[in-house]
């Protein structure tokens, strides 16, 4: 049996923490008896821990980590397609595969994440409107089952399987490898235009006007503003820049200087984070960025902005805090609003509340974005916020929103079941996989996701 | 220099995530490898990874360190999979279990010793003979803080890395005089495998900083490199203490 370690996890938000059993493979053959040998209920996939709530965390249960399993398997440099274990970073390919050309074709806001992570949570980002979730360019995978088969699964074979474990949060096996297609860029660059509106309806057509036109699109939002202001933004716009775009750099498309990277060393004491502090962030912010355009950035900078900041959830305290994100279908417009409208008056906002389009929804049966616009705003963590947030929940459902597995700490799992009309499908899945239930986590079990046993 | 005309590196053991780590500081250098682990497919696997990220040939080899009457045919094969044209070589495995089972079973104190020990001799003293005739290269061995003095808690793995330790610096002197360099590295605490889980650990280095303190270490020909470099103080402090005062600590 392979060691392990029992210590107190938590996701990225760092609430809530729960002691779990954590093995670290080495070796790809260290997981075929896990199942079998231990005695442990269930067990957990865990990359690197970017999940926000209680995704990757099992307590009274295992958690295996992926993060040494992180070895590329090969790559075909014709048609981009790169093959690897599931705890490769998305940090791992852009440092190995930018400088030859290829780029990630979906990346969320931090590359500190596993390609089976990535999976797992099905994520997105900035160009969702064209190029739709993670998920989509995965060819296929392999999947360990609990019954301790290898599975090959693609949309063309065990299509079932496949698409409940894209967006799957790690409920029906253990992703060992993936195969994933990374889109061809110019250069390490961005051609980025700004445009700064003010309030949410400017914001609402300026987005929609301007999708078509550019492959990444994303809006921040200053959640502090009320009345006439409410909505204000920055629309951030970009697309890879050609190397004749560089000016004096496009004899080296590939190089980006390499920046410091500060730390922040301890938990910040709550007062740092005031409403006055956060409020005179977000209204520099919005000064700083006057409409311009055509600047040029490097793609960490634009992509991953807080990535140069090591262990900034720490900023919010020991405490922690929870990220949400609402996404409202097209045509109700109007429960984006009302949900900034609730936010800015608890003014329980912090800065980094972004706001963007999502394009059509995937095939993945718990995959999260779907036509419409979606909002994601940091909240610390204090007395009385959970129940502030099943408020906006109902809000969110009302309006025929939903929230997002790799976010969220508190939804209630009914509610949850009315935002994911496909549930069912997935749990059958699951019980064909998993029949055992040898695959858990507490957002698992809190959400029902396996079956539906009102405990 | 061309890529290709980089000199091969052989690293033994490299599915310890240390080994796996240098191997590839290696090949960010352009140098092809031979890599060899008791679990061939792994090695395969650790082959694929570095010719992906670091377009470097790579071949793998299976080697039991426990085996001694296959070390001769091994040192041969390695040769022969990178055409005689080998730089250098890196011990990397090495076996540790917990001291009071080791204490309790010979089986796994006689392991202990042959792999971290024995096999060395075993292995080396034949890279020794090629680098010999060649008057040129370098053997690095990773041995261990633990060898540095014998603690309650693992002196059965801490004598075998003694040893280790200590046939490395015969090897250095003799191989001086033949134009080979060999290098003992000790590292501290590191998290691998060995390490993982275990209890009062501290300043514990990733085995990515470990490797390119190593890598350093054998491109600047040092004798002994401590890793991180500060362990050199801390052993120099735990040698010094009396046998009549340390035989009364518990460490």
């Amino acid at each position: 049996m392979i060691p392990s370690v029992k210590q107190p996890l938590s996701g990225w938000g760092r609430f809530p923490s729960e002691d779990c059993i954590v093995y670290r493979p080495e070796k790809r053959r260290e997981l075929d008896t896990i199942f079998e040998e231990s005695e442990l209920p269930h067990f957990i996939a865990r990359g690197l821990g970017r999940s926000y709530g209680d995704t990757a965390i099992n307590g009274g249960g295992g958690v295996i980590s992926f993060l040494r399993l992180n070895r590329m398997l090969s790559f075909d440099d014709e048609e981009g397609v790169l093959e690897c274990e599931a705890g490769v970073s998305l940090a791992e390919i852009v440092e190995t595969f930018l400088p030859r050309g290829w780029f990630l074709p979906v990346t969320p806001g931090t590359k500190f994440v596993t390609v089976g992570g990535a999976i797992a949570n099905d994520v997105h980002g900035k160009n969702h409107h064209r190029d739709g979730t993670f998920g989509a360019h995965v060819l296929d995978l392999t999947l360990l089952t609990p019954k301790g088969k290898v599975m090959t699964c693609s949309p063309k074979s065990h299509e079932d399987v496949f698409w409940a474990t894209v967006g799957g949060i790690g409920l029906t096996g253990l992703i060992l490898t993936a195969r994933v297609r990374l889109q061809r860029v110019e250069s390490a660059y961005l051609r980025v235009d700004y445009r700064r509106l003010s309030d949410i309806h400017a914001t609402l057509s300026a987005i929609q006007e301007t999708d078509a036109d550019y492959q990444y699109s994303v809006a921040w939002v200053d959640c502090l503003a009320r009345g006439k202001s409410l909505g204000r933004s920055v629309l951030m716009l970009g697309n890879h820049a050609s190397p004749g775009e560089l000016g004096s750099r496009k004899g080296v498309p590939f190089k980006v200087r390499a920046k410091h990277k500060p730390g922040v060393p301890f938990d910040f004491p709550g007062l740092v984070l005031n409403p006055l502090s956060i409020k005179a962030f977000n209204a520099a912010f919005y000064a700083m960025h006057p409409t311009s355009q055509g600047k040029i950035i490097d793609y960490d900078t634009y992509f991953y902005p807080l990535d140069s900041i090591h262990n900034w959830n720490r900023i919010y305290g020991k405490r922690g805090f929870t990220q949400y994100q609402a996404t409202f279908p097209v045509g109700h417009e109007e429960g984006l609003i009302g949900l900034l409208e609730r936010l800015s008056a608890a003014s329980c906002a912090s800065f980094l509340a972004v706001l963007k389009r999502f394009g059509p929804q995937g095939p993945g049966l718990l995959s999260y974005p779907f036509e419409g616009y979606t909002l994601t705003l940091d909240i610390p963590i204090r007395a009385g916020l959970l129940a502030f947030l099943s408020d906006c929940d109902k809000h969110v459902l009302k309006h025929g929103g939903r929230l997002y597995l790799a976010k969220d700490v508190n939804t209630h799992p009914d509610v949850f079941a009315a935002m994911y009309p496909r549930l069912a499908e997935f749990r059958t899945v699951r019980r064909k996989v998993d029949p055992n239930s040898r695959l858990s986590s507490r957002m698992a079990r809190r959400l029902r996701l396996a079956k539906d046993d009102k405990a | 220099m061309s890529k290709n005309s980089k000199e091969a590196i052989a690293i033994l053991g490299v599915t310890s995530s240390i080994a796996r780590a240098l191997a590839e500081e290696f090949a960010r250098d352009g140098h092809p490898l031979v890599l060899a682990a008791r679990d061939l497919e792994e090695a395969e696997t650790i082959g694929a990874d570095i010719r992906v990220r670091c377009g470097v040939e790579t071949a793998a080899l299976e080697l039991d360190a426990a085996h001694f009457d296959t070390h001769e045919a091994f040192v041969e094969e390695c040769l022969e999979a990178c055409g005689n044209k080998l730089g250098g070589v890196v011990l990397c495995y090495g076996f540790m279990d917990a001291q009071v089972k080791a204490e309790a079973d010979f089986v796994i104190a006689r392991r202990t010793i042959d792999v971290n020990f024995t096999s060395a001799v075993s292995i080396l003293e034949r890279f020794a003979e090629y680098f010999t005739e060649r008057r040129s290269g370098f053997i690095a061995g990773i041995s261990s803080v633990a060898g540095d003095r014998g603690r309650q808690s693992n002196y059965i793995y801490g004598s075998a890395k003694a040893g280790l330790t200590t046939y490395l610096a015969g090897l250095r002197n003799r191989m001086f005089h033949h134009g080979v360099h060999v290098i003992t590295i000790k590292p501290g605490f590191v998290d691998t495998k060995m390490t993982f889980g275990l209890p009062n650990l501290f300043l514990v280095a990733s085995p990515e900083q470990a490797a390119k303190a190593m890598y350093r270490a054998i491109v600047k020909r040092k004798n002994t490199a401590y890793v991180p470099w500060f362990w050199r103080y801390i052993m120099l402090i735990i040698r010094h203490v009396p046998d009549w005062q340390f035989k009364k600590m518990k460490m």
